[in-house]
């Protein structure tokens, strides 16, 4: 029931806003979070966004655990451009 | 998202994999625990218990807020709809799961209004609509609780007076303390809930490094939880006992501030009763005194709730980690999805019943 995914906002109006979570439209309630805008990455759960997902961090974790490993693993690209 | 795939990486799990083996020397087992019904569900959807070895056990704990609701607390809700005094909304998980005597499903079925809502939003939508009361349960751990205190809130603002709010809300926390402190209980570390933490931020799990009991935060792909594992061997191997961040992308340090805040302003810590444990001290949500008007039970007098489990369900060993599901004597005979016993297999999260799909037919 904690299920939350990440979406990327298209589009702010008040403390409402509308993200793109995997490819699906779904309106967002932004009332708990301040400064996300149109391109930032949330946390959608039960129709709020909860948190921001950084996508920094996850890049970041992902070549921590690259290195931890010894590169085994193939290389993380940068960011992804934003709409 | 693509982003969110890298952390599927199969070379990255066996290597993960290797590097648990090698680190998982040092004691004859080692017991952690998930207390997140989306780290329950992850961990049997991917076979991570396969990839480790047998001395590494991962339990699975009190984590779907759905299972741990008093039986109680969805027979009035469902008495709510039946007796027509008000129209429930209520997330979907709920909607089948048994109370003592009924469900909601039933009360619906007998002609009750019982609507599903995705958002607790929608309760709000539905209240200026209907000309008529309207219930929402508000239930779940504090990942859900921070939508359902902005309800309260825009509720309040908007004196929408025909909406209340039944509250049984439960806080992760106090549930972590009552197991480590539970002498039956025999766990070395928390694999804990990556979305909860996302509104809690790392602070509230702190008191686990005086106990003794290391944690960490992580998300929920196979990397993001083998990760967790090889991290909390690492803790026992040295003797540590470190509440430690590895789902950084969407836990900042200090959580959500602004849920927090309306946390405290909104609800106020109760004792609270855990379906298949038990009281557990300040580990429930309630509405706040100043916002008792908006208190569904205050409003239809709705009684306290007690804790009561079907004949032969050993629903609360499982939930404290001390058997795994299969090891109940009702598991897959008895008790299955379609008819559950007990309140682990009713919602997909739950602990028996993530085991029960996953199970090696």
């Amino acid at each position: 029931m904690c299920l939350s995914l990440p979406g990327q906002l298209v589009e702010r109006r008040g403390s409402a806003g509308v993200a793109d979570v995997d490819g699906n439209r779904v309106e967002v309630d932004l009332s708990l979070l301040d400064d996300v805008d149109a391109g930032d990455w949330v946390l959608v759960h039960a129709g709020f966004a909860i948190q921001r997902y950084d996508e920094a961090e996850a890049l970041a974790t992902l070549r921590a655990v690259r290195e931890a490993l010894g590169a085994a693993a193939e290389p993380v690209p940068g960011p992804h451009p934003r709409p | 998202m693509q982003l969110q795939n890298r952390f599927r990486d199969p070379t990255l799990v066996r290597e993960l994999a290797g590097r648990i083996r090698a680190a998982a020397s040092h004691r004859e087992t080692y017991t952690f625990m998930e207390v997140c019904g989306t780290h329950t569900q992850a961990i049997a959807r991917w076979g991570l218990r396969e990839l480790l070895p047998d001395h590494v056990r991962l339990v699975s704990g009190p984590g779907c807020p759905v299972c741990v609701t008093p039986g109680g607390y969805i027979d009035q809700a469902a008495r709510l709809a039946m007796d027509g005094d008000a129209v429930v909304a209520t997330f979907g998980d709920l909607l089948r799961v048994p109370g003592d005597t009924t469900s909601l499903e039933a009360a619906r079925t007998a002609g009750g209004d019982v609507r599903v809502v995705y958002a607790p939003t929608e309760a709000l939508a539905l209240a200026r609509k209907l000309d008529r009361e309207v219930v929402f349960l508000a239930i779940g751990f504090e990942t859900t609780a921070a939508g359902n205190a902005a309800a309260v809130r825009a509720a309040r603002e908007a004196n929408l007076t025909g909406l209340s709010f039944y509250a049984a809300m439960r806080r992760v926390p106090p549930v972590l303390d009552a197991l480590v402190r539970d002498p039956q209980v025999r766990l070395d570390g928390f694999l804990l809930p990556g979305h909860v933490s996302a509104v809690l931020g790392r602070g509230p799990y702190r008191f686990l490094e005086e106990r003794g009991v290391p944690g960490v935060i992580v998300g929920f792909e196979p990397v993001d939880i083998l990760r967790g594992v090889e991290a909390l061997l690492g803790a026992v191997n040295r003797g540590a006992a470190d509440v430690e961040n590895l789902y950084p992308r969407a836990v900042p340090e200090a959580g959500n501030p602004q849920a927090l805040a309306l946390f405290d302003r909104v609800f106020t810590a109760e004792d609270a009763v855990w379906r298949g444990i038990g009281e557990i001290p300040g580990s429930g949500y309630g509405l706040a005194q100043d916002w008792r008007d908006l208190d569904a039970a205050a409003r239809f007098g709705l009684g306290p709730l007690q804790a009561r489990m079907p004949a032969g369900c050993q629903c609360a060993p499982v939930l404290k980690g001390m058997i795994l599901p299969q090891e109940c004597p009702l598991f897959a005979t008895a008790c299955t999805p379609e008819h559950p016993v007990g309140p682990c297999m009713v919602s997909r999260e739950g602990s028996c019943a993530a085991h029960y799909r996953y199970r090696a037919s």
